[in-house]
């Protein structure tokens, strides 16, 4: 079986500074792969590498290749078509401040549908696949920004959704959340993983062992440590994965 | 000390107090002695007839027009101006528009006035006939006038806007301009609506510029190349040799001039407040 993304000798460069070295690693369709790492360690680098939004990044380089589905996302590509396929999940949530429905709709319409039918049923259905329609479908014409902070969230989820990416990247998706709402969001991301290839980064271990079949463990930009999460937890290779998983580290 | 800071504070308080008095005891009596309906809707203005009549409906129209095409011209470039510059604009050319921006600020408007006289009003009777004097040769300099306010406000309202949208909205697969027209200019709406408020008050109480281009008959407008008087100009051309009703009825229009701006002001603050 190929993978869906081929990470082949990666470095990244934040101007002088290098952030990625040499980072190989393969993500395999319909699994969750975790990021874990002390903080600075180039899990978002890596992670936005994914999706090139690090094209933002003035001074930002990057040598190597990224395939996904075997076409390196790096050659001569359709960046926004990319990011349709590769959808993204913030930190911080942030819907945009319009009503929960023109949030979800906004990529789908982007992507040129028209037809109002067409969108309500995206809507629903991204929303109901995100697992919020029950808690929002009376309010879809509120303003999203009144949402509490866990909603935010799974409406951001519902709104990358609604592209019908084929990959979805989250960045530390529950560190602002309360324990409930980071329940409700790793329910739903393990429900996901049976339609989508997901690339979550955390910095919550017992997270990574919860709903990850593979996890990737980094320091200082590079990566140490790359196996089954089981594996990884129990029997880590590598002494400085030991050291930072059982809590001697970072 | 404190009673220094305290007394430099009162004096504009005062100030504002002063001119209001001054107004409103000037003005209002002759708008009672005219009658407020015949003051504010009488379509005829002759002061120096027998008897005369003292209607600044013409002059009210006059002021909307004007004001009204200065919006629509000094809005839509001037937003366009405000996402170029936010959004677009490469930081070198950015360095040069911005100063350039700022002087259009800072040139008097006796000097917008004269360039309108000489420019523009030549400009509209070669190519689209009449005199040339009119409400839109006034309109096209007052929203030239009021671009810098325009620009400005827009400009730091769209960049007010948190980049997490602008980021959310391209991991979406939008494009930059995309991105840009459909979530960072309407996150940022209220912030350029105050602009085009202040762009109003300003356009609305400009005075010299306007009498120079727009003409200043005393009459219902009719068309665009036509003349029309505002406000202020009603005011500056009569005041130097009005007397008694004709003078408090100047006053008067002073006092309808006033309200107007209030209320642009209020609508301002208010806007400022939705925001937050
Ligand atoms: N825009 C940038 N410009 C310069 N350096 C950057 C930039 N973004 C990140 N870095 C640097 O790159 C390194 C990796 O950052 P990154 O954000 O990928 O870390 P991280 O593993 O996600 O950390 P955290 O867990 O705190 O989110 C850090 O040393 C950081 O200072
Ligand atoms: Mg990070």
């Amino acid at each position: 079986m190929t993978a869906k993304i081929n990470i082949k000798n990666v470095n990244l460069f934040y101007t002088q500074f290098q952030a990625l070295k040499k980072v190989n690693l393969d993500i395999e369709k319909n699994e969750i792969t975790a990021f874990i790492g002390p903080s600075g360690c180039g899990k978002s680098t890596l992670l936005k590498s994914l999706n090139r939004m690090n094209d933002l990044i003035e001074g930002c380089r990057i040598e190597g290749e990224i395939l996904l589905d075997g076409q390196n996302i790096y050659g001569k590509i359709d960046v926004n078509a990319l990011r349709k396929r590769v959808g993204m999940v913030f930190q911080k949530p942030n819907p945009f401040p319009m009503s929960i429905y023109e949030n979800v709709a906004y990529g789908p319409k982007t992507h040129g549908i028209r037809s109002k039918v067409k969108l309500d049923e995206i809507v629903e259905t991204s929303l109901k696949n995100a697992a919020i329609w029950d808690e929002l479908k009376d309010r879809l014409k509120k303003n999203a920004l009144s949402l509490s902070g866990g909603q935010q969230q799974r409406l951001c989820v519902a709104r990358a959704l609604a592209v019908e990416p084929e990959v979805l990247l989250m960045d530390e998706p529950t560190s602002a959340l309360d324990p409930i709402s980071t329940a409700k969001i790793e329910d739903l991301v393990l429900e996901l993983k049976k339609k989508y290839t997901i690339v979550i980064v955390t910095h919550n271990m017992q997270q990574a062992t919860r709903i990850s079949d593979k996890t990737a463990f980094f320091l200082l930009g590079e990566m140490i440590e790359f196996n089954e999460t089981e594996t990884l937890f129990s029997i880590p290779k590598d002494k400085r994965t030991e050291d930072y998983i059982t809590g001697r580290f970072g | 000390m404190e009673g220094v800071f305290l007394g430099a504070a009162l004096f504009s308080i005062f100030a504002v107090i002063l001119i209001c008095v001054f107004l409103f005891a000037g003005g209002l009596p002759a708008i009672g002695k005219i009658g407020v309906f015949s003051f504010l809707f009488g379509t005829e203005w002759s002061p120096t007839d027998e008897p005369a009549s003292f209607g600044i409906f013409p002059m009210i129209l006059g002021s909307l027009y004007v004001t009204a095409g200065a919006i629509l011209i000094g809005v839509s470039i001037g937003v366009l101006t405000a996402v170029f510059m936010a959004s677009f604009c490469p930081p070198r050319l950015h360095k040069i528009l911005k100063p350039a921006i700022d002087i259009l600020a800072g040139i008097p408007s006796v000097v917008y006035g004269f360039f309108g006289l000489v420019v523009l009003v030549p400009f509209v009777r070669v190519y689209l006939g009449g005199s040339g004097s009119g409400i839109l040769t006034a309109s096209v300099l007052l929203g030239i006038m009021i671009l810098p306010t325009i620009i400005g406000v827009a400009e730091s309202a769209l960049r007010a806007v948190p980049s997490s949208y602008y980021e959310g909205a391209l991991a979406l697969g939008a494009t930059h301009e995309r991105s840009i027209f459909f979530v960072v200019l309407p996150a940022a709406t209220s912030g350029v609506m105050a602009g085009v408020v202040l762009g109003i008050g300003r356009a609305i109480g400009e005075t010299m510029a306007v009498i120079l281009v727009a003409g200043n008959q005393a009459r219902i407008p009719n068309g665009i190349l036509n003349g029309a008087r505002t406000l202020t100009s009603n005011i500056v051309l009569e005041m130097g040799y009005a007397a008694d009703l004709h003078r408090e009825a100047l006053i008067g229009t002073g006092v309808v001039l006033f309200v107007f701006i209030l209320i642009i002001n209020l609508s301002f603050s208010y806007m400022k407040r939705v925001k937050r």
